[in-house]
């Protein structure tokens, strides 16, 4: 181990991209950086700790003998380090982030003060209730808020993102099937349409379903004569996403429960697009039994990278004695929770989604969230955010394909058709907003558009910023149409790196660091 | 050996006495892009027709090899846990994944012929 | 409306490009039945300044662990954070980016998670790490989805020194698949054999360690037991620092190891977010659940990471999925992996020997007060007691005195009158020498 010497790593070979040759790589202020383990120190901290006393070792003599090989870095080498490497990444707080199906909104500062607040960052799960009287308060606050905005009776709060919502929404649709049936439901059939997100027929899956697909008709709604010709005395349930994945609100919600229902059926409804309707529908009013809600989508708690989301789900009075434990009581003299199985009493929980009560940082976020916004300005949210959408998609669909007619909802969805002919994939489009300094919009999903492009601006976008953005697709379509083919297959050049090499990074993994000699070792 | 056989899931079976080898067709290979794992099967393992006989990786999708008709796994391409790339570069060769032991080679009869499959991609095109 | 860009001339404007005459015209594909004409029981917005106020008497409601002794561990812990790791994370370009899906603006994200996997592989003694699960008891339960994948067995054996709450998720998680939980009794003393439990249909054995009652095991012997018959060893850590101090698992055999990550970088939050780690030896990494950043290169030769053997996940393989799982706890991990950068080598070691060496003081304290029996023996950073009355009780008293005594076993497991006596304490680099001598003698007060 040790300081980097290889100062070519991080140069481009041969001249072969756009990359000037510098000494070190860097290129003003774009800079390379090493990885942490080739700046290491042998010895150096970051940190200095209390002297530690002289105790007789309580081990049992498992101590730890060798060495573990993490590296030593000074604190401003740290801070340098991880500085440097956030300045490879696109956020929303440096522009438009039109991810669709992401809801990539404004993250306020506001929300991250309070859940900073120690008498939240600073509370542990298994303190007394007593103790912890104002942290049960805001769950209970924020769970009031979504169940008067989704219109539903009750809500679990602790599933840890949108596909564990999910999860918790499908058990407790199993659980239910099988109190129903008392025993082991013969209900296993679960309809899923083919614009779903994969996490939908990936957690039928792990509750035992099986997935049965319902095409999509001409109008990128549910095929609703074909729904009904699969429903049958097996069909467990509907997963639907409302508005679904093409950004359309689906206009047979409510005969589509009504029709699961009448097969003995439940509907769950993904919720990763509510955003496009809070404040304006509520989905209980639409028959649902169960929704999770994306506080990282609607509610704004930070992306952060790659997570923590937070799920919570909203039941019907059928699905609510199944939700997991734990839970918040409150009578006279304040908050509990009820958390184990002894105390649940008629109730028939799944059993337990995570190790504590849930993701108490993003309820606080969220709760800020909700509070700043006020029943009105979530109306706002939802008709600013549809507004944005329908905006892009008029400026854009003369010289881009629609798939569908619009109005749409928050979303809008294009395909590759206007590229026929030019040898540009959507791929290649989107490589090129890059360079033109924009996240692109998500590609090839959802699945039953050729090539599509959905665009999710969000309802944090002014106008200008929007016309900016327009501007700079509208370019790119007339590039690719010019027969512009070759600034599209070199895209992106302005980047910290250029396109990378994924089939190698599958074919031969390397998922971790080690050092060269050990590497050499390997090898022999 | 007999003249090789496909189905419309795009896989080839050539048949040696009772013997059947299995792989994919260029036009599937291709439509995969760069392969980048294969899962194949025990040997030993019987499979019916429309089992799953090995999994296929690329870097966006994965696709099941399914078995064409019923038999027993007797040997599996090796080479491909090493280098997968051979699906791409000889799909038709030196890529093939299972040999399996079929019982009723007559079971073969009805999949496609080379014109037919021919006719098939062209179809689909 | 602070976090509305749009003006209302912006908004004529833009209605007018639509062909639009309102707003409300663009929701009409919603059925005028689904459409909610009444007014939310709920209210209007308010300010930044009262969003503080509202929130803040809030968080005064509560007792926080920083505030005032306190010996609460149990699968949490409360440490110090270096200002720098909350600065770090909060910059924007780590706090309101998405997925590195686009790994050429992504860059940072996946090298900073590239590092999180060699750190997690480091300290666990393993071959691989994911990019993190939602938290411990997510990954536990995980891990024994993916030891039934490798051994296509259906059988898994818990330890009774698994968290309580571990095992309920795990059982929860797996209800519904055709797999048998054989959960062995509660180990108080630390002395359980599970060796004769495995057989043929065992497709794991699941030991935690430090164990709920903070019990330091050798789970070498156990692991070669494991191998015997087929069956991997998967070991749970629920408080991450303690691998600065022990034996790695991966050094002892384990096959999967899987940590909450909390007590690096990550405040004690009232249960969440947290950070789960996720650890195997290599030759199963096509069956772990989760993210995976790889290495690679670019168009130009130059290194680089993406996000890789993505063909295992839910977006890909829908219902064949490996897990339903779509997010990993990003920022949980770069804090994660911020904190253990600065504690480097050094650092880290020393940490955890600091932890270890409060707990032993508050041992040898605690055993020189009246009624209180110290029933670990080797242990990290906490250990069980028992009192002579119901610990939860002694608890609530001493909460009125302003001190958070630990956790009483019978908040997780109330239905065992053998177990309501017992307390679990833990001590860390927070705790000072005055505070376990106000638990020491409040204790005597109480008693």
């Amino acid at each position: 181990m040790g300081h980097s010497s290889d100062l070519s790593r991080n140069r481009a070979a041969g001249g072969a991209g756009s990359t000037g040759d510098t000494v070190l790589g860097h290129q003003g202020l774009r800079l390379e950086e090493d990885l942490l383990f080739e700046l290491d120190s042998p010895g150096q901290s970051g940190v200095d700790l209390p002297a530690i006393p002289a105790v007789e070792s309580r081990l049992g003599g498992l101590e730890r003998r060798t060495e573990i090989g993490l590296p030593g870095l000074s604190e401003p080498e740290v801070v340098r380090h991880y500085t440097r490497l956030s300045q490879k990444n696109y956020a929303i707080d440096m522009g438009t982030y039109p991810l669709g199906s992401c809801t990539m909104k404004h993250n306020p500062r506001l929300n991250e003060k309070m859940a900073r607040l120690p008498g939240f960052a600073s509370l542990h799960p298994l303190q007394p209730a007593e103790t912890t009287q104002g942290a049960l308060a805001l769950i209970e606050a924020t769970a009031q808020w979504l169940k008067t905005l989704t219109g539903m009776p009750a809500v679990a709060m602790s599933p840890a993102a949108g596909a564990h919502g999910e999860l918790c929404g499908m058990m407790a649709i199993r659980a239910a099937l099988d109190a129903r049936e008392d025993g082991t439901t013969s209900r296993r059939r679960v309809l899923v349409p083919e614009s779903a997100h994969g996490t939908n027929p990936a957690t039928a899956a792990v509750c035992g379903f099986t997935v049965d697909p319902i095409p999509a008709n001409e109008a990128g709604r549910v095929d609703v004569d074909a729904f009904k010709a699969k429903l049958g005395d097996d069909v467990a349930s509907v997963m639907l996403t409302n508005p679904n994945t093409c950004g359309l609100f689906e206009p047979d919600m409510i005969e589509i429960a009504r029709l699961i229902h009448e097969a003995g059926g439940y509907f769950y409804c993904d919720g990763a697009n509510f955003n496009a309707i809070v404040g304006r529908v509520r989905p209980g009013d639409l028959g649902i039994d169960c929704m999770h809600i994306n506080l990282h989508k609607t509610f704004s708690t930070p992306h952060g990278g790659g997570g923590p989301g937070a799920g919570p789900v909203v039941l019907s009075e059928a699905l609510a004695p199944f939700a997991p434990r734990p839970w918040i009581v409150h009578d006279d003299s304040g908050f509990a929770l009820v958390e184990n199985e002894a105390d649940t009493g008629d109730a028939a929980p799944i059993g337990r989604l995570k190790a504590f009560h849930g993701q108490m940082g993003m309820f606080v976020r969220t709760y800020a969230y909700m509070l700043s916004h006020g029943k009105d300005g979530l109306a706002q949210v939802s008709g600013d955010a549809v507004l944005n959408a329908n905006y892009v998609m008029a400026r854009l669909q003369d010289l881009m394909t629609p798939s569908f007619a619009g109005p749409c909802m928050h979303e809008c969805l294009f395909d590759d058709r206007f590229l026929d002919g030019t040898d540009v994939t959507t791929l290649d489009f989107a490589k090129a907003m890059i360079d033109e300094g924009y996240h692109p919009m998500t590609m090839y999903f959802p699945l039953v558009v050729h090539g599509a492009m959905l665009i999710e601006p969000t309802e944090t976008e002014s106008k200008r910023g929007l016309d900016d953005f327009i501007a700079v697709m509208r370019r790119l379509a007339e590039n690719a149409k010019a027969g512009k083919a070759e600034r599209f297959a070199a895209a992106p050049q302005l980047t910290p790196r250029r396109r990378l090499d994924e089939t190698t990074a599958a074919r031969k993994p390397v998922l971790r660091w080690t050092p060269e000699g050990l590497e050499a070792e390997a090898a022999e | 050996m007999s003249e090789r056989k496909y189905t419309d899931d795009h896989e080839w079976v050539d048949l040696d006495g009772d013997i059947g080898t299995v792989g994919i067709t260029d036009y599937a290979q291709e439509q995969l892009g760069d392969v980048v794992f294969v899962e194949l099967p025990d040997i030993g393992k019987a499979l019916a027709k429309g089992d799953e006989a090995a999994v296929i990786e690329s870097v966006k999708a994965a696709a099941e090899i399914y078995a064409p008709v019923d038999g027993e796994v007797t040997e599996v391409n090796a080479a491909l846990n090493d280098d997968p790339s051979l699906v791409n570069a000889d799909a038709g060769g030196k890529g093939w994944f299972v040999k399996l032991r079929i019982a009723d080679p007559s079971a073969l009869d009805d999949l496609m012929d080379d014109a037919a499959y021919s006719a098939y991609v062209e179809g689909l095109n | 409306m602070r976090y509305l860009p749009l003006t209302d001339p912006d908004r004529c404007e833009m209605l007018a490009v639509i062909g639009a005459p309102s707003v409300e015209s663009l929701f009409r594909d919603v059925p005028e039945a689904a459409r909610f004409d009444g007014s939310f029981d709920l209210p209007d917005h308010k300010s930044e300044l009262e969003v503080e106020q509202i929130i803040g008497a809030l968080a005064k409601r509560n007792m926080a662990a920083g505030d005032v002794p306190s010996f609460l561990g149990a699968g949490a812990y409360h440490h110090h954070i270096p200002a720098s790791v909350d600065h770090l994370i909060q910059r924007g370009e780590y706090l309101t980016s998405y997925t590195p899906y686009q790994p050429e603006i992504s860059q940072g994200t996946l090298q900073a998670l590239f590092e999180f996997q060699t750190q997690v592989a480091l300290i666990t003694g393993m071959e691989v790490a994911n990019a993190s699960m939602y938290d411990g008891a997510t990954s536990c339960a995980e891990a024994v989805l993916m030891a039934r994948r490798i051994t296509r067995r259906d059988k898994a054996i818990l330890s009774g020194g698994l968290h309580p709450h571990y095992r309920d998720v795990t059982e929860t998680q797996t209800r519904y698949l055709d797999l048998e939980i054989v959960a062995s009794p509660t180990d108080v003393t630390g002395s359980e054999s599970l060796a004769a439990l495995i057989d043929d249909e065992t497709a794991c054995v699941v030991v935690q360690n430090p164990g709920f009652f903070g019990h330091l095991r050798d789970f070498s012997a156990l692991a070669a037991q494991c191998q015997a018959k087929g069956a991997l060893l998967i070991a749970v850590v629920p408080e991450v620092i303690s691998l600065g101090a022990v034996i790695a698992p991966g050094d002892m055999g384990a096959d999967i190891v899987v940590a909450e990550g909390q007590s690096l970088g990550n405040p004690l939050g009232f249960g969440g977010p947290y950070v789960g780690l996720f650890a195997a030896r290599e030759k199963y990494v096509r069956q772990m659940p989760g993210r995976l950043c790889g290495q690679t290169v670019d168009e130009d030769d130059r290194r680089g990471w993406v996000l890789t053997l993505s063909t295992r996940e839910q977006h890909i393989r829908r219902e064949k999925a490996t897990s339903n799982i779509c997010t990993n706890a990003g920022l949980c991990a770069l804090a994660f992996t911020i904190h253990l950068a600065l504690l480097g080598e050094e650092g880290f070691r020393d940490l955890a020997a600091l932890n270890h060496a409060r707990a032993v003081q508050l041992a040898e304290r605690l055993s020189t007060v009246d009624g209180v029996e110290v029933v670990t023996d080797a242990f990290f950073n906490e250990f069980a007691v028992r009192l002579p009355r119901p610990a939860a009780d002694v608890v609530g008293d001493l909460a009125a005195k302003d001190i958070l005594a630990g956790v009483p076993v019978s908040r997780l497991i109330p239905d065992d009158p053998d177990l309501a006596d017992i307390l679990l304490v833990a001590a860390t680099e927070c705790t000072g020498e005055n505070h376990i001598e106000a638990l020491a003698a409040s204790l005597g007060e109480v008693l």
